[in-house]
């Protein structure tokens, strides 16, 4: 009975060091105190020999059982004092997330640009091909081929840039309509964005600006085909469906011509400052091709027809992106342009 | 121009209200520009007659008038004007009135004595800037009417835009005429009321300019009142559409050509010598317009002369020798018909683009000139008596004008505009223009009316029958269009693709002008040639670019005084190079970068980057390609870039950009405080790219040897590269820079590179033994050909 009491009380006070162990060290000194190769309940099993045969099984259970609990219980304080230095750990490591990250930082595409390559994309998923032209261009394809004789009343319309040598720099993107008609044979569906030149400043004007035009030649490309066509893209490039409605109009290179106003984007017909109250936005300029510019590119006019549109890049964008003074196009100020990621 | 609504109801009805009839005429092609009532609003203001009027009796310049505004009743009115006299017509703002500037007329009393309201200014009503006394009213308007009423104030003015096609909607009568074709109605004839002549007097006309003036119109109207006043409703009339009154005369003429399109013109007949001849301009012939400045012709204008010279400039202004006076009693009207070609550009070139010149150089009807010599006439003579003579029409001899007749067929009409229009809606639109309309077996053909110069071939028809059936009735079809595969071409790197790889690496994009300050230029490239304009529109920007840099610098300083301190710009846009002689326009893809290498961060070191690092950028464009092995970087010099820092880009053996620090004196001068690098690439020849072909991955490790040589500063890595890579006997997959150092330790005159050699094979794993004999090989050859030292490592 000593024997048994003495393991109790021994068993009792190994417990009690368990818990009483702070961290993983002092753990396994207890551990060593009471289960390593001279520990006090290892030298209890070694103690058994001393008792009597018949004794032995009953009481070497005794200890097994003794020691069992006991390592269940250094099992789970270990388990314990390792989440806790984990826990310590992770605290420790903790930094603040809403610091910024670093890096060399982002640039961005002008919104100009940003907007060509949107309208190519429309146009190019309804197969139009993109096409570009000289900036420097002659009369014959600026003015001429596009029936715009010297001294037509429409050349006041176009502020013209000139050289000494009578070179010019494209009032529109028209020319290149000519040189493509020229260079290709029907049937053709093409765009072409580009810079062009009038020589007027002022709040809504600069000196440069961009335009995309676009032509579609065929054996029955009508005007039908044209309202349908920009319908389409100003729905598309607004991403909304929207009112449009043709103004009869006069370009030299078409006839019929036509000004395309569309439902005001900020107050849907209803009037504001924007759409000066009428309801209505002026986007672009069409009309189907003239008979003499087809003739000019060396098209037959009896054969084949077409539909042209231009439009201004920047003046889409303005209604787009909400720009209300075309200045800061051109003015490339970072603070303007990191505005467009 | 602009009309008013109740002078254009005059010739065409107008069923709906003013901004209807605007929105109509917009939606068949006659934009409306503005639409404003005629006079602003005020009330309580009716026509009046003065009684009696005495000298205030205590105030010099006040007048006290009995005013009757029934015909029965007397009012006192205090009046300050010198122009109130017994008998006239006067408009009296009754008290209650509310007049223009929120002005309430009460009673009061001036310098003792009472007014019962007020005798008004022109000026008062807002009908004008005249305030030289008080509004004469026409003896005939009767006493007691609403001024509002009597004077027609209740109209709206309409500021219509005829495009330049239209030459016959430059006036009231042919934008009427064309809103009533809008309507389908039938074609809206002149009015025509002549008015007999009184004497036989004609001025004898000879006209020698051919097929350019066709016709003349005059007429002489004699025994004229000088001095006559301009009546009070022409006046308001005027003065709605944009004119002043100017005399009687003048204004009546204005009045016509406004009305029917037709300029006319006034001689005074005392002052023509001998007879009228219509001829062109002698060379260096000189003349005196009614703007009192001589102009210097040439043998392409045409003029009007007499005995003495050119007394007109056709089509464009009268003469100053032969113009009306205050004593003018005698008239020679003019109105005569000049062809487009005698106008177009010769009045815009001498800063003259008149009236008369608008409506000339984009067409008038030929036939119109007697009509509104018969309209002129009668004006004239209510206004200022006179006794007319005939109407006289002078022919250039052998000139006809050729009756013209348009087709339109009915297939045609169908195919363009994408729909078939019933023929009896195209049949009322044609009549609506022309009385000639005939049918005919594919359709129908229209006789050209004279005032439309537009309508010569069947577009134009075409054009017609859609404006004004209304662009909205033809419906939207979408075509159907042969479909034909895209392209989608890897010869070029996308420039999309070059777009992101700059705003990856930081890069925004600007867009800056083409033309830029030759003054700039200069200082970058002092010797290159460069395309000046003839027209520009200030000095900053007349010359064309031969380099983006100079519109990217500008943007970048720009930015630096908005107080940026770290920008990076790129643009991609044509320069225009004349350096071989012929211009050719290079498309380029240029950039600037300045300040700190990286945006202002915790945890990275504040830096200002350097040449190497806008390299790096122009090295992963140029990797784009797929033959980035082919790009190799020359020092080189350029007169804008630092010596020594500057670096030619070539391809395989064509040069395509440069790379370079701007120079310290530019810096200086552009005021920039740090270190700018530039870059410039030439697309066309840069961004070809190379089909890629794959070339298989190797399965076995890598072998890392690293080595430090101490070569003299002048060796460039680029030869060191060159013979590790000859003495590694192909094993070198990777060459690594991981450190250049100078300083204790190293000659001066020297440098120590640090190499990483990446050796690897792709058919087994290399050995220590197999690394070991490469580096010995690389060794030997570095010291034999560089005399390279070997840094202990």
């Amino acid at each position: 009975m000593a024997t048994s009491l003495r393991l109790e009380s021994l068993i009792e006070q190994a417990l009690a060091e368990v818990k009483a162990s702070s961290d993983l060290a002092a753990l396994d000194e207890v551990r060593v105190r009471y289960l390593g190769k001279k520990g006090l309940i290892t030298e209890q099993l070694k103690s058994l020999g001393s008792l009597p045969a018949a004794e032995r099984p009953a009481a070497g259970q005794k200890i097994n059982e003794s020691k069992a609990r006991v390592q269940a219980a250094l099992e789970a304080r270990r388990a314990q004092l390792e989440a806790a230095r984990l826990d310590a750990e992770l605290a420790a490591g903790a930094i603040d997330v809403t610091l910024p990250g670093r890096g060399g930082g982002m640039g961005s595409i002008h919104p100009v640009t940003r907007t060509r390559l949107r309208i190519e994309r429309i146009f190019g998923q309804a197969g139009f091909e993109i096409a570009t032209g000289p900036e420097v261009e002659d009369d014959f394809h600026n003015f001429e081929a596009l029936n715009i004789p010297p001294n037509h009343p429409a050349r006041a319309m176009h502020d013209t840039f000139y050289f000494p040598d009578g070179r010019l720099l494209r009032t529109h993107t028209s020319p290149v309509q000519i040189r493509e008609m020229r260079r290709r044979t029907p049937p053709m569906s093409l765009i072409a964005p580009g810079r062009v030149y009038r020589n007027d400043s002022d709040m809504t004007h600069t000196p440069m600006f961009h335009q995309v035009e676009g032509i579609v030649v065929g054996e029955n490309v009508s005007f039908a085909n044209l309202k349908a066509m920009l319908h389409s893209f100003v729905e598309r490039f607004f991403e909304q469906p929207l009112g449009m409605r043709l103004r009869p109009s006069y370009f030299p290179f078409t006839e019929p011509s036509a000004e395309v106003d569309i439902e005001c984007v900020f107050c849907h017909g209803a009037g504001c400052r924007v759409c000066k109250q009428s309801g209505w936005l002026e986007i672009l300029g069409c009309g189907m091709i003239h008979p003499s510019v087809l003739t000019a590119a060396g098209i037959d006019p009896e054969r084949w027809q077409g539909y042209a549109f231009g439009m201004g890049i920047e003046r889409v964008a303005m209604l787009r992106y909400g720009v209300d003074d075309l200045r800061l196009f051109f003015e490339n100020d970072l603070q303007f342009l990191k505005q467009f990621p | 121009m602009k009309v008013t609504y109740y002078w254009m109801r005059e010739f065409a009805p107008l069923e709906v209200e003013p901004a209807k009839v605007a929105g109509q005429l917009t939606l068949s092609g006659l934009e409306v520009e503005s639409i404003a009532p005629a006079a602003q609003p005020f009330s309580s203001v009716v026509v009046g007659q003065v009684l009696e009027c005495r000298r205030h009796p205590d105030a010099e310049k006040l007048s006290v008038c009995e005013v009757t505004t029934d015909g029965a009743n007397r009012l006192t009115i205090v009046c300050g004007a010198s122009n109130v006299r017994g008998g006239l017509k006067v408009a009296v703002a009754r008290v209650g009135a509310q007049l223009p500037g929120g002005i309430a007329i009460k009673r009061a009393r001036l310098r003792g004595i009472e007014s019962n309201g007020m005798i008004c200014s022109a000026r008062e009503l807002g009908l004008g800037d005249e305030h030289e006394g008080i509004m004469e009213l026409p003896d005939w308007l009767p006493v007691g009417r609403d001024l509002r009423e009597a004077l027609d104030l209740d109209d709206t003015v309409l500021e219509v835009n005829a495009t330049p096609n239209r030459g016959d909607c430059m006036s009231v009568f042919g934008i009427a005429r064309d809103y009533s074709a809008a309507q389908w109605r039938r074609a809206l004839k002149y009015p025509m009321q002549p008015v007999p002549a009184r004497h036989e007097a004609c001025f004898p006309v000879s006209l020698e300019a051919g097929a350019a003036v066709p016709v003349f119109t005059s007429r002489i109207i004699r025994g004229l009142k000088p001095n006559a006043a301009t009546p009070a409703w022409m006046r308001e009339r005027l003065r709605r559409v944009g004119h002043n009154s100017i005399s009687a005369i003048v204004d009546v003429t204005n009045y016509v050509m406004l009305e029917l399109g037709q300029p006319l013109h006034a001689y005074d007949h005392a002052r023509l010598k001998s007879r009228i001849r219509v001829r062109a301009a002698e060379e260096n012939e000189p003349i005196t317009l009614l703007d009192g400045k001589t102009y210097t012709l040439g043998r392409d204008a045409y003029v009007i002369a007499d005995a003495s010279g050119a007394i007109g400039l056709a089509g464009i202004m009268g003469g100053a020798s032969t113009a009306i006076g205050d004593g003018t009693t005698d008239v020679l009207l003019e109105a005569a018909h000049f062809v487009p070609e005698v106008v177009a550009g010769r009045a815009r070139r001498l800063g003259l683009l008149t009236d008369a010149a608008q409506r000339f150089e984009r067409g008038v009807d030929p036939t119109l000139g007697p009509i509104a010599i018969e309209r002129a006439t009668a004006l004239l003579l209510d206004i200022a008596g006179g006794e007319p003579g005939p109407t006289q029409v002078t022919r250039a001899a052998g000139v006809e004008i050729p009756l013209e007749w348009v087709r339109l067929r009915r297939a045609r009409l169908a195919r363009l505009l994408g729909g078939l229009v019933p023929d009896e809606e195209v049949e009322a639109i044609l009549r609506s223009l022309s009385d000639g309309v005939e049918k005919v077996a594919d359709g129908w053909r229209l006789k050209r009316p004279p005032h439309r110069f537009d309508l010569r071939i069947e577009a134009d028809l075409i054009e017609e029958i859609a404006r004004l059936r209304g662009f909205e009735r033809i419906e939207e079809h979408p075509a159907l269009t042969p479909q034909v595969a895209g392209m989608a071409t890897e010869r070029r790197v996308a420039p999309e693709r070059l777009l992101t790889t700059l705003t990856d690496h930081g890069y925004r994009e600007a867009i800056t002008y083409s033309f830029v300050d030759p003054a700039v230029q200069r200082q970058l490239f002092p010797d290159t040639p460069a395309l000046a304009l003839a027209n520009p529109i200030s000095t900053d920007l007349s010359e064309m670019r031969i380099s983006l840099w100079s519109g990217l610098l500008i943007a970048c300083r720009e930015n630096l005084r908005r107080q940026h301190s770290r920008v990076r710009l790129f643009e991609l846009g044509n320069k225009f190079d004349l350096a071989s002689g012929t211009l050719r326009e290079i498309e380029t893809l240029a950039g600037t970068a300045t300040g700190a290498r990286w945006p202002e961060q915790w945890g990275s070191a504040r830096e200002m980057l350097d040449f190497y690092d806008v390299k790096a950028d122009v090295t992963d464009l140029l990797t784009l390609t797929g033959e980035i092995e082919r790009v190799r970087f020359e020092a080189a010099e350029l007169h804008c870039l630092r010596p020594g820092r500057t670096a030619r880009i070539f391809k395989g053996n064509v040069a395509i950009g440069w790379l370079g620090e701007l120079h310290p004196a530019l810096q200086k001068s552009f005021q920039f405080a740090n270190p700018v690098v530039l870059f410039e690439l030439e697309t066309n020849e840069a961004f070809t790219a190379k089909l890629l072909q794959f070339k298989g991955t190797s399965k076995f490790p890598s072998v890392r040897r690293d080595l430090a040589v101490v070569v003299d500063e002048a060796v460039p890595l680029a030869v060191i590269e060159e013979n590790v890579t000859v003495s590694a006997s192909g094993l070198l997959s990777e060459l690594r820079i991981f450190d250049v150092y100078r300083g204790p330790g190293i000659d001066s005159g020297r440098k120590s590179i640090a190499l990483g050699l990446i050796l690897q094979d792709s058919s087994r794993t290399l050995t220590d033994d197999d690394a070991d004999a490469v580096v010995a090989s690389v060794v030997a050859r570095l010291v034999d050909v560089l005399s390279a030292k070997i840094r202990d490592q």
